[in-house]
């Protein structure tokens, strides 16, 4: 994992990439810095954050789009896998290289917060738990990215379908929003959801009858909750959305709370998608 | 005792081969790239995988680096399984696929240094393998220069340098000296040599006097199925003994025929009329028999004048054509059936 990581690491900050994240979050960070907290004089860095969030929806698919995606082009995934190291320390390797390359303008703009106390009392406990989460919501996209650089064949494939996906978090809540909350509206929704899904799941597995019997199942299940008490299914659609926002999970933190089970869900979430990574190259080597 | 046990465990050893493959099978969704392939590398040969383009070569180096999965059958390499144990037996392999896998942002050597931790050789053996790798692979010159300005005939060799490192017991190469120019691939070829002394060499090409020249062993893959594997000498003699004698005589076919008739440890003849009123024959002789002075003589003793008397060995081009090209309508016989 050790040479994985260092190589990475070296060839982000060797070529332009790293420097070019770093320059882009600082570049919002400090300009939103200077209209809310000098020029607004809020001394809060936290909301600051909040509202620089939208950069990860370009940070992150540029940072993850390379990191599989272009193995498989160049072929150099055929040196990974003869190479006597688990899957899981490359993805694992990988993975951590980008989060090295999130962690310095993060840790640069851990000063933001010893600046503007110069100018007045900040609230370092809410500033740096809003900062650490930020890193945090940073790490789950990149997951969501590196996961979405396995499956495909180049990186500028990779990096508009991580774009699509992390939008697509990004106004998740407020999308839900638009749905209705009566009962039946939810079971729609989530019915679609269970579609949505099955269709994700055949275009990756290529089989037909798995992605069926899971909609099936899906679309049973719901139904058969809707049939038993279907008061429950009012406003669920938003309310599981809302759940599920990787971002809103962030917001908490910036209204001054330290949301535990919002640590465990970004971790898990990590979790989830390395996994799905290193079972997506592990699959390749079965069926190419 | 111990020494019993010992020698057992030499004469146990000494049964297996280095790389053993059986029963290995490779579909691909309705097409069969590997069928049914079982052989046995043993240690400190050069092997030459021979087969024309398609015919599997690839698809059974890469289940043999753990590349690629099977869809049936087993690998082990020195006794470990690359599928149940694939720390083990890809720690014995260097493998060069068929596009050497090059980090082209990084220079040569970083990308050495780099293979080295990832084969987790030890620190201290970094030094020493770094040079003795590039002095075979006469990588020197090039050692901090960006393998992505370099050009082909490097490339291919800081691929090898790559797979050298960690001094592994089996070198495979996919197709080593593809793309190269003549005098590229005679030093690709005299370095592979090299590499035999130290380890067994797996290598394929679709290129026939490649493998003759450099290889102990050759295996011919054609169809996804092994459909020869001896060594270049024994291959030639697999063909008819190896020999036909052609002879042209002064006659027609009948005259001909009549001199010929019941020459002994004559397997076969096959008649043609020539030129200018000439009969051709060629002659398959019975195996171990060089019939030629036994004609002479009847020649000499009849009316009818010899013009020509050669004998034709069998060259490899001839097995691997043979072989290689009756499969197909093997397998569509195959495929009917099926």
């Amino acid at each position: 994992m050790t040479a994985i990581f260092r190589r990475e690491v070296a060839s982000y900050f060797k070529g332009m990439l790293g420097y070019l994240i770093a320059a882009f979050v600082l570049v919002f960070a400090g300009i939103y810095t200077m209209a809310y907290n000098l020029s607004g004089v809020y001394a809060n860095f936290e909301y600051t954050l909040s509202a620089i969030a939208f950069i990860y929806l370009i940070a992150v698919p540029i940072l993850s789009m390379r990191s599989l995606a272009e193995e498989r082009r160049q072929k150099t995934d055929q040196l990974l896998y003869a190479l006597p190291i688990r899957l899981s320390d490359v993805v694992l390797g990988k993975y951590l290289a980008m989060l090295v390359v999130l962690a310095v303008p993060t840790l640069i703009m851990a000063l933001y917060p010893l600046i503007l106390s110069q100018f007045g009392t900040v609230s370092f406990a809410t500033a740096y738990r809003a900062l650490f989460a930020f890193f945090l919501l940073g790490a789950c996209l990149l997951s969501v990215g590196l996961f979405i650089s396995s499956v495909t064949e180049n990186q500028v494939a990779a990096a508009v379908i991580t774009l699509v996906a992390v939008l697509l978090l990004y106004f998740m809540s407020g999308l839900s929003d638009f749905v209705s909350t009566e009962a039946p509206a939810s079971l729609l929704a989530l019915c679609l959801l269970v579609l949505l899904f099955a269709v994700v799941l055949w275009l990756l597995s290529k089989n037909p009858l798995v992605a069926l019997l899971t909609a099936a199942a899906g679309v049973g299940a719901l139904l058969a909750c809707y049939g038993a008490d279907s008061a429950a299914f009012e406003g669920l659609f938003g309310k599981i959305m809302v759940q599920l926002s990787v971002f809103d999970r962030f917001y908490t933190f910036v209204d001054g709370v330290f949301d535990l089970t919002a640590v465990v869900y970004y971790l898990s979430m990590i979790a989830v998608f390395l996994f799905l990574s290193v079972q997506s190259l592990e699959k390749r080597r079965w069926s190419e | 005792m111990t020494f019993f046990l010992y020698s057992l465990d030499i004469a146990l050893k000494g049964e297996t081969g280095l790389i053993e493959v059986s029963h290995l099978t490779k579909r691909y969704g309705g097409h069969t790239a590997v069928s049914d392939l079982s052989f046995t590398i043993e240690k400190g040969r050069i092997y030459g995988f021979l087969g024309p383009n398609g015919a599997g070569k690839s698809t059974t180096m890469n289940i043999l680096t753990g590349c690629l999965g099977a869809t049936e059958g087993e690998v082990r390499i020195d006794g470990h399984d690359i599928f149940e144990e694939p720390m083990a037996a890809k720690r014995k392999i260097g493998y060069l696929p068929e596009l050497p896998p090059l980090y082209t942002e990084m220079t040569t050597e970083e990308y050495l240094r780099f293979v080295l931790q990832a084969k987790g050789v030890r620190r201290s053996e970094w030094e020493s393998q770094l040079r003795s790798v590039m002095e075979k692979t006469k990588l020197f010159d090039v050692r901090g220069r960006l393998i992505g300005s370099l050009s082909k005939g490097y490339r291919q060799r800081v691929g090898i340098a790559q797979a050298l490192l960690g001094n592994p017991e089996v070198i495979i190469l996919d197709e080593p000296t593809v793309g190269l120019d003549p005098a590229q691939i005679i030093e690709i070829r005299e370095m592979i040599r090299a590499l035999g002394r130290d380890h067994t060499v797996v290598l394929s090409s679709h290129i026939l006097s490649e493998v003759q020249a450099v290889c102990d062993h050759i295996m011919i893959i054609a169809h996804g199925k092994l459909v020869a594997s001896d060594t270049a000498e024994n291959l030639t003699n697999l063909l008819s003994g190896g020999m036909t004698v052609e002879l042209e005589a002064k006659g027609s076919e009948s005259e001909v025929r009549a001199v010929l008739d019941g020459l002994d440890g004559v397997a076969g003849a096959a008649y043609a009329p020539g030129e200018d009123g000439t009969t051709r024959v060629t002659l398959t002789p019975a195996e171990g028999v060089d019939p030629r002075e036994a004609i002479f003589k009847r020649f000499a003793m009849s009316d009818v004048p010899l013009i020509e008397l050669r004998k034709d060995k069998a060259t490899l081009e001839d097995v691997f054509l043979e072989l290689t090209q009756s499969e197909p309508d093997l397998a569509q016989k195959e495929a009917k059936e099926a």
